[in-house]
Protein backbone atom coordinates (compact mmCIF):
# COMPACT_ATOMS: atom_id res chain seq x y z
CA UNK A 1 0.00 0.00 0.00
CA UNK A 2 1.41 3.33 -1.03
CA UNK A 3 2.08 5.79 1.95
CA UNK A 4 -0.96 8.34 2.10
CA UNK A 5 -0.30 11.77 1.23
CA UNK A 6 -1.86 13.17 4.04
CA UNK A 7 0.23 15.53 6.54
CA UNK A 8 0.13 13.89 9.82
CA UNK A 9 0.31 9.70 9.78
CA UNK A 10 -3.26 8.89 10.38
CA UNK A 11 -4.12 5.98 13.53
CA UNK A 12 -5.54 3.17 12.86
CA UNK A 13 -9.29 3.24 14.62
CA UNK A 14 -10.73 0.22 13.47
CA UNK A 15 -9.33 -3.24 12.38
CA UNK A 16 -11.26 -5.17 9.90
CA UNK A 17 -9.85 -8.76 10.04
CA UNK A 18 -10.54 -11.74 7.89
CA UNK A 19 -13.75 -10.86 8.27
CA UNK A 20 -16.69 -13.11 6.42
CA UNK A 21 -20.38 -12.52 6.61
CA UNK A 22 -23.04 -15.21 5.48
CA UNK A 23 -26.84 -14.53 4.61
CA UNK A 24 -28.19 -18.08 6.02
CA UNK A 25 -25.63 -20.37 3.57
CA UNK A 26 -24.55 -17.67 0.90
CA UNK A 27 -21.21 -15.92 1.91
CA UNK A 28 -21.67 -11.84 0.87
CA UNK A 29 -18.50 -11.32 2.57
CA UNK A 30 -15.14 -13.15 2.00
CA UNK A 31 -11.90 -13.23 4.72
CA UNK A 32 -11.82 -9.01 4.49
CA UNK A 33 -8.71 -7.30 5.88
CA UNK A 34 -8.13 -3.54 6.19
CA UNK A 35 -7.96 -0.59 8.74
CA UNK A 36 -9.87 2.27 8.85
CA UNK A 37 -8.41 5.40 10.08
CA UNK A 38 -9.64 7.70 12.93
CA UNK A 39 -10.29 11.10 11.81
CA UNK A 40 -10.75 10.36 7.90
CA UNK A 41 -13.23 9.67 5.50
CA UNK A 42 -12.72 6.02 3.80
CA UNK A 43 -15.17 5.20 0.87
CA UNK A 44 -16.45 1.01 -0.30
CA UNK A 45 -17.31 1.87 -3.76
CA UNK A 46 -18.08 -0.92 -6.54
CA UNK A 47 -20.93 -2.71 -8.24
CA UNK A 48 -24.67 -3.23 -7.29
CA UNK A 49 -24.47 -6.26 -5.07
CA UNK A 50 -20.80 -6.41 -3.87
CA UNK A 51 -20.99 -6.28 -0.48
CA UNK A 52 -20.80 -2.73 0.67
CA UNK A 53 -23.87 -2.17 2.48
CA UNK A 54 -23.48 -5.84 4.13
CA UNK A 55 -19.81 -4.50 5.09
CA UNK A 56 -21.22 -1.02 6.51
CA UNK A 57 -23.80 -3.33 8.13
CA UNK A 58 -21.02 -5.69 9.25
CA UNK A 59 -19.28 -2.92 11.77
CA UNK A 60 -22.34 -1.92 13.82
CA UNK A 61 -23.41 -5.29 13.67
CA UNK A 62 -26.91 -4.45 12.55
CA UNK A 63 -27.09 -7.67 10.97
CA UNK A 64 -27.50 -8.82 14.90
CA UNK A 65 -31.16 -8.25 14.07
CA UNK A 66 -31.63 -11.07 11.77
CA UNK A 67 -31.07 -14.59 13.03
CA UNK A 68 -30.06 -16.23 9.97
CA UNK A 69 -26.92 -13.73 9.55
CA UNK A 70 -23.83 -14.03 10.79
CA UNK A 71 -20.06 -12.75 10.73
CA UNK A 72 -16.64 -14.61 11.37
CA UNK A 73 -13.53 -12.60 11.81
CA UNK A 74 -12.34 -9.74 14.08
CA UNK A 75 -13.36 -6.21 14.17
CA UNK A 76 -10.79 -4.60 16.28
CA UNK A 77 -12.03 -1.18 18.09
CA UNK A 78 -9.95 -0.29 20.87
CA UNK A 79 -8.12 -3.64 21.14
CA UNK A 80 -11.48 -5.47 21.86
CA UNK A 81 -12.81 -7.66 19.05
CA UNK A 82 -16.70 -5.89 18.37
CA UNK A 83 -17.90 -9.39 17.10
CA UNK A 84 -17.28 -11.50 20.28
CA UNK A 85 -20.84 -12.18 22.27
CA UNK A 86 -20.27 -10.28 25.21
CA UNK A 87 -19.79 -6.92 23.57
CA UNK A 88 -23.23 -4.88 24.09
CA UNK A 89 -24.54 -3.85 21.23
CA UNK A 90 -26.66 -0.97 22.22
CA UNK A 91 -23.16 0.40 23.74
CA UNK A 92 -21.45 -0.36 20.38
CA UNK A 93 -24.15 1.08 18.64
CA UNK A 94 -23.65 4.66 20.65
CA UNK A 95 -19.89 4.71 19.54
CA UNK A 96 -19.90 3.27 15.60
CA UNK A 97 -23.16 5.50 14.12
CA UNK A 98 -25.40 4.68 10.79
CA UNK A 99 -27.34 6.88 8.61
CA UNK A 100 -29.19 5.09 6.21
CA UNK A 101 -29.98 5.68 2.48
CA UNK A 102 -33.52 6.62 2.74
CA UNK A 103 -34.03 9.39 5.40
CA UNK A 104 -35.73 7.69 8.47
CA UNK A 105 -37.19 10.76 10.52
CA UNK A 106 -39.39 9.36 13.57
CA UNK A 107 -42.72 10.35 13.99
CA UNK A 108 -41.82 13.16 16.79
CA UNK A 109 -40.58 16.61 16.56
CA UNK A 110 -37.57 17.68 15.04
CA UNK A 111 -36.05 18.20 18.74
CA UNK A 112 -37.15 14.75 20.20
CA UNK A 113 -35.61 12.94 16.97
CA UNK A 114 -32.11 14.44 18.29
CA UNK A 115 -32.81 14.36 21.57
CA UNK A 116 -34.17 10.70 21.17
CA UNK A 117 -30.51 8.74 20.85
CA UNK A 118 -28.95 11.26 23.28
CA UNK A 119 -30.98 10.16 26.19
CA UNK A 120 -30.23 6.54 25.51
CA UNK A 121 -26.71 7.15 26.87
CA UNK A 122 -26.24 10.20 28.89
CA UNK A 123 -29.11 12.21 31.45
CA UNK A 124 -28.62 15.98 30.60
CA UNK A 125 -30.40 18.74 32.00
CA UNK A 126 -32.70 20.48 29.44
CA UNK A 127 -30.66 23.58 28.52
CA UNK A 128 -27.72 21.19 28.16
CA UNK A 129 -30.26 19.19 26.11
CA UNK A 130 -31.02 22.39 24.02
CA UNK A 131 -27.37 23.05 23.39
CA UNK A 132 -26.64 19.97 21.86
CA UNK A 133 -29.75 19.33 19.54
CA UNK A 134 -28.59 23.10 18.63
CA UNK A 135 -25.22 21.65 18.11
CA UNK A 136 -26.13 18.78 16.29
CA UNK A 137 -28.69 20.62 14.15
CA UNK A 138 -25.41 23.34 13.17
CA UNK A 139 -23.46 20.38 12.79
CA UNK A 140 -25.72 19.10 10.22
CA UNK A 141 -26.22 22.03 8.27
CA UNK A 142 -29.95 22.39 9.23
CA UNK A 143 -30.08 24.91 12.27
CA UNK A 144 -31.19 27.81 10.14
CA UNK A 145 -33.87 26.29 8.27
CA UNK A 146 -35.31 24.15 11.49
CA UNK A 147 -34.59 26.38 14.63
CA UNK A 148 -37.91 28.17 14.01
CA UNK A 149 -39.91 24.74 14.06
CA UNK A 150 -38.24 22.53 16.32
CA UNK A 151 -41.46 21.50 17.66
CA UNK A 152 -43.00 20.25 14.29
CA UNK A 153 -42.93 16.91 12.98
CA UNK A 154 -39.68 15.90 11.58
CA UNK A 155 -41.71 14.13 9.28
CA UNK A 156 -42.70 17.74 7.97
CA UNK A 157 -39.02 18.32 6.72
CA UNK A 158 -38.20 17.88 2.51
CA UNK A 159 -36.29 14.91 1.77
CA UNK A 160 -33.06 16.70 1.61
CA UNK A 161 -33.55 17.87 5.16
CA UNK A 162 -35.04 14.83 6.62
CA UNK A 163 -31.82 13.34 5.46
CA UNK A 164 -29.65 16.28 7.15
CA UNK A 165 -31.79 15.54 10.21
CA UNK A 166 -30.76 11.78 10.74
CA UNK A 167 -27.43 12.99 10.36
CA UNK A 168 -27.65 15.65 13.11
CA UNK A 169 -29.46 12.40 14.97
CA UNK A 170 -26.51 10.16 14.34
CA UNK A 171 -24.14 12.77 15.53
CA UNK A 172 -25.37 14.40 18.56
CA UNK A 173 -24.86 10.96 20.70
CA UNK A 174 -21.41 11.67 19.78
CA UNK A 175 -20.26 8.41 18.44
CA UNK A 176 -16.49 7.93 17.26
CA UNK A 177 -17.61 6.24 14.20
CA UNK A 178 -20.24 7.28 11.49
CA UNK A 179 -21.21 4.92 8.80
CA UNK A 180 -23.47 6.43 6.14
CA UNK A 181 -24.51 4.17 3.19
CA UNK A 182 -25.25 5.99 -0.08
CA UNK A 183 -26.64 9.01 2.01
CA UNK A 184 -27.08 11.43 -1.06
CA UNK A 185 -28.47 9.02 -3.15
CA UNK A 186 -32.05 9.83 -2.82
CA UNK A 187 -31.08 13.62 -2.69
CA UNK A 188 -30.99 16.55 -5.35
CA UNK A 189 -27.83 18.14 -6.07
CA UNK A 190 -27.97 20.96 -3.88
CA UNK A 191 -28.86 18.88 -0.84
CA UNK A 192 -26.05 16.36 -1.82
CA UNK A 193 -23.31 19.20 -2.11
CA UNK A 194 -24.52 20.41 1.41
CA UNK A 195 -24.11 16.91 2.93
CA UNK A 196 -20.82 16.51 0.57
CA UNK A 197 -19.71 19.52 2.65
CA UNK A 198 -21.12 18.22 6.04
CA UNK A 199 -18.63 14.74 5.29
CA UNK A 200 -15.72 17.27 4.94
CA UNK A 201 -16.42 19.34 8.34
CA UNK A 202 -17.29 16.27 10.11
CA UNK A 203 -14.34 14.52 9.58
CA UNK A 204 -11.99 16.70 11.85
CA UNK A 205 -14.29 14.91 15.04
CA UNK A 206 -15.32 12.07 13.78
CA UNK A 207 -14.05 9.04 11.93
CA UNK A 208 -16.36 8.23 8.44
CA UNK A 209 -17.14 5.48 6.49
CA UNK A 210 -19.25 5.84 3.33
CA UNK A 211 -21.04 3.56 0.69
CA UNK A 212 -21.27 5.55 -2.60
CA UNK A 213 -22.35 4.69 -6.06
CA UNK A 214 -20.97 8.30 -7.76
CA UNK A 215 -17.19 7.83 -8.30
CA UNK A 216 -16.86 11.37 -8.67
CA UNK A 217 -18.46 11.56 -5.04
CA UNK A 218 -15.96 9.18 -3.23
CA UNK A 219 -12.93 11.47 -5.10
CA UNK A 220 -14.18 14.18 -3.72
CA UNK A 221 -15.06 13.39 -0.01
CA UNK A 222 -13.12 10.23 0.72
CA UNK A 223 -9.34 10.18 2.06
CA UNK A 224 -9.19 6.34 1.44
CA UNK A 225 -11.48 4.35 -0.40
CA UNK A 226 -11.82 0.20 -1.12
CA UNK A 227 -12.97 -0.98 -4.66
CA UNK A 228 -14.56 -4.35 -3.61
CA UNK A 229 -16.00 -7.08 -6.14
CA UNK A 230 -18.36 -9.72 -5.07
CA UNK A 231 -17.65 -10.16 -1.84
CA UNK A 232 -13.95 -8.99 -1.71
CA UNK A 233 -11.72 -5.82 -1.58
CA UNK A 234 -10.23 -5.64 -4.44
CA UNK A 235 -7.95 -2.71 -3.66
CA UNK A 236 -7.82 -0.37 -0.76
CA UNK A 237 -5.63 2.63 -0.42
CA UNK A 238 -5.19 6.31 -0.31
CA UNK A 239 -8.12 7.78 -2.58
CA UNK A 240 -6.06 10.14 -5.09
CA UNK A 241 -3.43 7.19 -5.59
CA UNK A 242 -6.72 4.38 -6.28
CA UNK A 243 -8.21 7.00 -8.58
CA UNK A 244 -5.32 8.07 -10.48
CA UNK A 245 -2.71 5.05 -10.51
CA UNK A 246 -5.01 2.05 -10.20
CA UNK A 247 -2.87 -1.01 -9.25
CA UNK A 248 -5.88 -3.17 -10.38
CA UNK A 249 -6.99 -3.24 -13.99
CA UNK A 250 -10.21 -4.43 -12.62
CA UNK A 251 -10.50 -1.49 -10.37
CA UNK A 252 -9.57 0.90 -13.57
CA UNK A 253 -11.83 -0.60 -15.57
CA UNK A 254 -14.71 0.13 -13.21
CA UNK A 255 -13.59 3.86 -11.95
CA UNK A 256 -12.77 4.49 -15.97
CA UNK A 257 -16.52 2.77 -16.68
CA UNK A 258 -15.26 0.09 -18.48
CA UNK A 259 -16.48 -2.28 -16.22
CA UNK A 260 -18.84 -5.01 -18.01
CA UNK B 1 -64.89 -4.56 -34.32
CA UNK B 2 -61.69 -3.42 -33.55
CA UNK B 3 -59.60 -4.17 -30.77
CA UNK B 4 -60.11 -0.38 -28.84
CA UNK B 5 -63.86 -0.57 -29.42
CA UNK B 6 -64.44 -4.20 -28.02
CA UNK B 7 -61.93 -2.36 -25.20
CA UNK B 8 -64.16 0.00 -24.54
CA UNK B 9 -67.50 -1.62 -24.72
CA UNK B 10 -66.08 -4.44 -21.74
CA UNK B 11 -65.17 -1.54 -19.78
CA UNK B 12 -68.90 -0.24 -20.43
CA UNK B 13 -70.31 -3.23 -19.39
CA UNK B 14 -68.21 -3.36 -16.12
CA UNK B 15 -69.00 0.03 -15.28
CA UNK B 16 -72.18 -0.86 -15.40
CA UNK B 17 -72.06 -3.83 -13.74
CA UNK B 18 -70.72 -2.23 -10.61
CA UNK B 19 -72.86 0.67 -10.43
CA UNK B 20 -75.65 -1.73 -10.31
CA UNK B 21 -73.73 -3.77 -7.96
CA UNK B 22 -73.42 -0.58 -5.74
CA UNK B 23 -76.84 0.75 -6.05
CA UNK B 24 -77.95 -2.37 -4.68
CA UNK B 25 -76.06 -1.77 -1.83
CA UNK B 26 -77.16 1.29 -1.54
CA UNK B 27 -80.66 0.65 -1.70
CA UNK B 28 -80.58 -1.21 1.17
CA UNK B 29 -78.62 0.94 3.26
CA UNK B 30 -80.94 3.89 2.52
CA UNK B 31 -83.44 1.93 3.20
CA UNK B 32 -82.67 0.68 6.69
CA UNK B 33 -81.43 4.43 7.89
CA UNK B 34 -84.58 5.34 6.82
CA UNK B 35 -87.26 3.50 8.69
CA UNK B 36 -84.58 3.73 11.70
CA UNK B 37 -84.66 7.71 11.52
CA UNK B 38 -88.65 7.69 10.70
CA UNK B 39 -89.50 4.95 13.61
CA UNK B 40 -86.89 5.90 16.10
CA UNK B 41 -87.29 10.06 15.66
CA UNK B 42 -90.27 9.98 17.25
CA UNK B 43 -89.42 8.66 20.39
CA UNK B 44 -86.46 10.87 21.15
CA UNK B 45 -87.24 13.22 24.02
CA UNK B 46 -85.43 14.26 26.77
CA UNK B 47 -87.41 11.64 28.95
CA UNK B 48 -85.08 9.00 26.88
CA UNK B 49 -82.08 10.30 28.53
CA UNK B 50 -83.38 10.91 32.03
CA UNK B 51 -85.76 8.11 32.60
CA UNK B 52 -85.39 4.40 33.49
CA UNK B 53 -87.01 1.87 31.43
CA UNK B 54 -91.14 1.63 32.54
CA UNK B 55 -93.12 -1.32 33.01
CA UNK B 56 -95.40 -1.83 29.84
CA UNK B 57 -98.12 0.86 30.06
CA UNK B 58 -96.14 4.13 31.74
CA UNK B 59 -94.28 6.44 31.10
CA UNK B 60 -90.06 5.96 30.97
CA UNK B 61 -87.12 6.30 28.88
CA UNK B 62 -83.73 4.50 28.53
CA UNK B 63 -81.01 6.24 30.96
CA UNK B 64 -80.17 2.87 32.64
CA UNK B 65 -79.53 1.23 29.33
CA UNK B 66 -77.70 4.06 28.10
CA UNK B 67 -75.74 4.15 30.67
CA UNK B 68 -75.27 0.41 31.13
CA UNK B 69 -74.37 0.19 27.53
CA UNK B 70 -71.81 2.91 28.36
CA UNK B 71 -70.27 1.58 31.27
CA UNK B 72 -69.69 -2.33 29.75
CA UNK B 73 -68.37 -0.92 26.29
CA UNK B 74 -66.07 1.35 28.47
CA UNK B 75 -64.78 -1.20 30.88
CA UNK B 76 -64.57 -4.11 27.62
CA UNK B 77 -62.50 -1.73 26.00
CA UNK B 78 -60.25 -0.60 28.80
CA UNK B 79 -59.44 -4.53 29.22
CA UNK B 80 -59.74 -5.47 25.94
CA UNK B 81 -57.36 -2.99 24.26
CA UNK B 82 -53.94 -2.93 26.52
CA UNK B 83 -54.29 -6.45 25.85
CA UNK B 84 -55.07 -6.68 22.14
CA UNK B 85 -52.36 -4.16 21.28
CA UNK B 86 -49.51 -6.37 23.29
CA UNK B 87 -50.63 -9.40 21.69
CA UNK B 88 -50.42 -7.93 18.86
CA UNK B 89 -47.05 -6.68 19.57
CA UNK B 90 -45.95 -9.65 20.42
CA UNK B 91 -46.93 -11.49 17.00
CA UNK B 92 -45.41 -8.38 14.89
CA UNK B 93 -42.24 -7.48 16.94
CA UNK B 94 -41.31 -10.66 18.66
CA UNK B 95 -42.85 -14.13 17.62
CA UNK B 96 -43.63 -13.44 14.01
CA UNK B 97 -41.68 -16.75 12.84
CA UNK B 98 -41.73 -18.85 16.41
CA UNK B 99 -44.33 -21.74 16.62
CA UNK B 100 -46.35 -19.55 19.59
CA UNK B 101 -46.78 -16.56 17.04
CA UNK B 102 -47.91 -19.16 14.72
CA UNK B 103 -50.73 -21.02 16.96
CA UNK B 104 -51.66 -17.58 18.52
CA UNK B 105 -52.21 -15.99 15.01
CA UNK B 106 -54.35 -18.96 14.46
CA UNK B 107 -56.25 -19.19 17.45
CA UNK B 108 -57.19 -15.19 17.07
CA UNK B 109 -58.09 -15.68 13.82
CA UNK B 110 -60.53 -18.07 15.12
CA UNK B 111 -61.77 -15.61 17.64
CA UNK B 112 -61.73 -13.30 15.53
CA UNK B 113 -64.38 -15.07 13.13
CA UNK B 114 -66.26 -16.91 16.04
CA UNK B 115 -69.87 -16.13 16.37
CA UNK B 116 -70.97 -13.26 19.10
CA UNK B 117 -73.57 -15.79 20.59
CA UNK B 118 -70.53 -18.56 21.50
CA UNK B 119 -68.52 -16.06 22.75
CA UNK B 120 -71.65 -15.15 25.17
CA UNK B 121 -72.14 -19.09 26.10
CA UNK B 122 -68.47 -19.67 26.85
CA UNK B 123 -68.58 -17.01 29.37
CA UNK B 124 -72.37 -18.10 30.14
CA UNK B 125 -70.88 -21.72 31.61
CA UNK B 126 -67.04 -20.29 32.87
CA UNK B 127 -68.21 -17.01 34.39
CA UNK B 128 -72.29 -16.79 35.34
CA UNK B 129 -72.92 -20.46 35.90
CA UNK B 130 -70.33 -21.12 38.50
CA UNK B 131 -71.24 -17.63 40.15
CA UNK B 132 -75.02 -18.71 40.29
CA UNK B 133 -76.14 -15.07 38.52
CA UNK B 134 -76.11 -12.69 35.55
CA UNK B 135 -73.97 -9.90 36.08
CA UNK B 136 -72.44 -7.11 34.31
CA UNK B 137 -69.28 -8.51 34.65
CA UNK B 138 -70.01 -11.08 32.67
CA UNK B 139 -71.10 -9.00 29.87
CA UNK B 140 -68.09 -6.96 30.20
CA UNK B 141 -65.92 -9.92 29.92
CA UNK B 142 -67.69 -11.49 26.98
CA UNK B 143 -67.52 -7.59 25.16
CA UNK B 144 -63.83 -7.61 26.20
CA UNK B 145 -63.65 -11.63 24.15
CA UNK B 146 -65.16 -9.60 21.17
CA UNK B 147 -62.15 -6.53 21.15
CA UNK B 148 -59.13 -8.22 21.82
CA UNK B 149 -58.61 -10.61 18.37
CA UNK B 150 -60.48 -7.22 16.41
CA UNK B 151 -57.59 -5.02 17.94
CA UNK B 152 -54.69 -7.93 17.99
CA UNK B 153 -55.49 -8.05 14.35
CA UNK B 154 -55.10 -4.69 12.98
CA UNK B 155 -52.09 -4.20 15.28
CA UNK B 156 -50.78 -6.48 14.24
CA UNK B 157 -50.79 -5.87 10.30
CA UNK B 158 -50.26 -1.95 11.08
CA UNK B 159 -47.03 -2.92 12.39
CA UNK B 160 -45.96 -5.19 9.67
CA UNK B 161 -46.65 -1.81 7.48
CA UNK B 162 -43.91 -0.02 9.73
CA UNK B 163 -40.49 -0.30 7.48
CA UNK B 164 -37.72 -2.60 8.56
CA UNK B 165 -35.90 0.24 8.08
CA UNK B 166 -37.38 2.68 10.67
CA UNK B 167 -36.69 -0.32 13.38
CA UNK B 168 -33.16 -0.52 12.14
CA UNK B 169 -32.72 3.27 12.22
CA UNK B 170 -33.57 3.19 16.18
CA UNK B 171 -31.40 0.57 16.80
CA UNK B 172 -28.62 2.24 14.84
CA UNK B 173 -28.61 4.64 17.45
CA UNK B 174 -28.04 2.26 20.67
CA UNK B 175 -31.82 1.78 21.44
CA UNK B 176 -33.03 -1.70 23.19
CA UNK B 177 -35.59 -3.42 21.39
CA UNK B 178 -38.75 -2.36 24.55
CA UNK B 179 -37.69 1.50 23.64
CA UNK B 180 -37.50 0.96 19.59
CA UNK B 181 -40.77 -0.91 20.07
CA UNK B 182 -42.78 1.53 21.66
CA UNK B 183 -41.38 4.72 21.10
CA UNK B 184 -40.95 4.25 17.89
CA UNK B 185 -42.54 1.66 15.75
CA UNK B 186 -46.17 1.34 18.10
CA UNK B 187 -45.80 5.24 17.77
CA UNK B 188 -46.08 5.29 13.92
CA UNK B 189 -48.80 2.44 13.74
CA UNK B 190 -50.96 4.91 16.45
CA UNK B 191 -53.35 5.75 13.53
CA UNK B 192 -54.08 2.49 12.46
CA UNK B 193 -54.09 1.03 16.39
CA UNK B 194 -56.43 3.55 17.17
CA UNK B 195 -58.81 3.08 14.28
CA UNK B 196 -59.01 -0.49 14.81
CA UNK B 197 -59.82 0.00 18.65
CA UNK B 198 -62.65 2.52 17.37
CA UNK B 199 -64.06 0.23 15.22
CA UNK B 200 -64.22 -2.69 17.60
CA UNK B 201 -65.84 -0.62 19.46
CA UNK B 202 -68.25 0.16 17.63
CA UNK B 203 -68.41 -3.71 16.97
CA UNK B 204 -69.61 -4.52 20.66
CA UNK B 205 -71.95 -1.61 20.54
CA UNK B 206 -74.74 -3.38 19.39
CA UNK B 207 -73.87 -6.96 20.36
CA UNK B 208 -76.76 -8.51 21.54
CA UNK B 209 -76.16 -12.48 22.00
CA UNK B 210 -73.20 -12.19 24.67
CA UNK B 211 -74.89 -9.85 26.51
CA UNK B 212 -78.23 -12.27 26.46
CA UNK B 213 -76.16 -14.70 28.61
CA UNK B 214 -73.95 -12.99 30.60
CA UNK B 215 -75.24 -8.64 31.72
CA UNK B 216 -78.74 -10.20 30.85
CA UNK B 217 -80.57 -6.79 31.42
CA UNK B 218 -82.11 -4.80 34.51
CA UNK B 219 -85.16 -3.19 34.31
CA UNK B 220 -83.62 -0.60 37.03
CA UNK B 221 -80.76 1.63 37.62
CA UNK B 222 -77.76 -0.49 38.89
CA UNK B 223 -73.89 0.13 38.37
CA UNK B 224 -73.14 -2.55 40.13
CA UNK B 225 -71.08 -4.94 38.04
CA UNK B 226 -72.01 -8.22 40.09
CA UNK B 227 -75.72 -7.56 39.70
CA UNK B 228 -77.38 -7.84 35.77
CA UNK B 229 -77.03 -4.24 34.21
CA UNK B 230 -79.38 -2.36 31.80
CA UNK B 231 -78.05 -1.83 28.57
CA UNK B 232 -79.56 -0.96 24.89
CA UNK B 233 -79.47 -4.50 22.61
CA UNK B 234 -80.80 -6.74 24.82
CA UNK B 235 -83.66 -3.78 25.84
CA UNK B 236 -83.86 -3.11 22.34
CA UNK B 237 -84.42 -7.05 21.84
CA UNK B 238 -86.64 -7.41 24.38
CA UNK B 239 -89.09 -4.09 23.90
CA UNK B 240 -89.82 -4.43 20.52
CA UNK B 241 -90.42 -8.63 20.57
CA UNK B 242 -93.32 -7.30 23.04
CA UNK B 243 -97.06 -6.35 22.09
CA UNK B 244 -96.68 -2.98 24.00
CA UNK B 245 -96.65 0.08 21.53
CA UNK B 246 -94.95 2.33 23.84
CA UNK B 247 -91.89 -0.35 24.40
CA UNK B 248 -91.58 -0.63 20.73
CA UNK B 249 -91.51 2.76 20.67
CA UNK B 250 -88.72 2.62 23.17
CA UNK B 251 -86.85 0.09 21.21
CA UNK B 252 -87.28 2.14 17.86
CA UNK B 253 -85.47 5.67 20.14
CA UNK B 254 -82.81 2.68 20.75
CA UNK B 255 -81.90 1.45 17.69
CA UNK B 256 -81.70 5.02 16.62
CA UNK B 257 -79.10 6.09 19.33
CA UNK B 258 -76.91 2.96 18.60
CA UNK B 259 -76.93 3.36 14.57
CA UNK B 260 -75.56 7.16 15.02
CA UNK B 261 -73.00 6.10 17.95
CA UNK B 262 -71.67 3.60 15.52
CA UNK B 263 -71.94 5.75 12.74
CA UNK B 264 -70.29 8.50 14.74
CA UNK B 265 -67.47 6.13 15.60
CA UNK B 266 -66.75 4.77 12.01
CA UNK B 267 -66.71 8.65 10.68
CA UNK B 268 -64.59 9.73 13.74
CA UNK B 269 -61.93 6.36 13.20
CA UNK B 270 -61.76 7.24 9.46
CA UNK B 271 -61.17 11.30 10.37
CA UNK B 272 -58.89 10.10 12.71
CA UNK B 273 -56.74 7.99 10.68
CA UNK B 274 -56.67 9.89 7.53
CA UNK B 275 -55.71 13.08 9.97
CA UNK B 276 -52.92 10.71 11.09
CA UNK B 277 -51.58 9.74 8.23
CA UNK B 278 -51.54 12.73 6.82
CA UNK B 279 -48.09 14.08 6.59
N1 LIG C 1 -31.02 -9.83 3.57
C1 LIG C 1 -30.31 -10.53 2.66
N2 LIG C 1 -30.49 -11.87 2.54
C2 LIG C 1 -29.78 -12.59 1.64
N3 LIG C 1 -28.86 -12.08 0.82
C3 LIG C 1 -28.63 -10.76 0.88
C4 LIG C 1 -29.34 -9.93 1.81
N4 LIG C 1 -28.92 -8.67 1.65
C5 LIG C 1 -27.97 -8.71 0.68
N5 LIG C 1 -27.79 -9.98 0.21
C6 LIG C 1 -26.85 -10.40 -0.82
O1 LIG C 1 -25.54 -10.07 -0.41
C7 LIG C 1 -24.80 -9.52 -1.47
C8 LIG C 1 -24.26 -8.17 -1.10
O2 LIG C 1 -25.35 -7.28 -0.90
P1 LIG C 1 -25.16 -5.78 -0.47
O3 LIG C 1 -26.48 -5.24 -0.15
O4 LIG C 1 -24.11 -5.71 0.58
O5 LIG C 1 -24.59 -5.13 -1.80
P2 LIG C 1 -24.20 -3.61 -2.10
O6 LIG C 1 -22.79 -3.63 -2.51
O7 LIG C 1 -24.57 -2.75 -0.96
O8 LIG C 1 -25.12 -3.31 -3.34
P3 LIG C 1 -25.86 -1.93 -3.74
O9 LIG C 1 -24.79 -1.07 -4.32
O10 LIG C 1 -26.85 -2.36 -4.75
O11 LIG C 1 -26.47 -1.38 -2.50
C9 LIG C 1 -25.72 -9.49 -2.68
O12 LIG C 1 -25.42 -10.59 -3.49
C10 LIG C 1 -27.10 -9.64 -2.10
O13 LIG C 1 -27.92 -10.37 -2.97
MG1 LIG D 1 -26.09 -1.20 -0.61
Amino acid sequence: MTEPRIPAAPEVQLSIRGLSFYYGNYQALKNITMDVYKARVTAFIGPSGCGKSTLLRALNRMYALYPEQRAEGKLLLDGKNLLDSDIDLNDLRARIGMVFQKPTPFPMSIYENIAFGVRLHESLTRAQMDDRVEWALRKAALWDEAKDKLSQSGMSLSGGQQQRLCIARGIAVHPEILLLDEPTSALDPISTAKIEELIHDLKQEFTIVIVTHNMQQAARVSDYTAYMYLGEVIEFGDTDDLFIAPKNKQTEDYITGRFG
Amino acid sequence: MNLRGRRKMVNRIALGLSLVAMSFGLFWLCWILYTVFHLGLGGLSLDLFTKMTPPPGSPGGLMNAIVGSLVMVGLATLIGTPIGVMAGVYLSEYGQRTALGFSTRFINDILLSAPSIVIGLFIYAVYVAQVGKFSAMAGVLALALIVIPVVVRTTENMLLLIPNSLREAAFALGAPKWIVISRVTVRSAKAGIVTGVLLAVARISGETAPLLFTALSNQFWSLNLNEPMANLPVTIFKFAMSPFTDWQQLAWAGVFLITMGVLALNVAARAFFSEQTKS
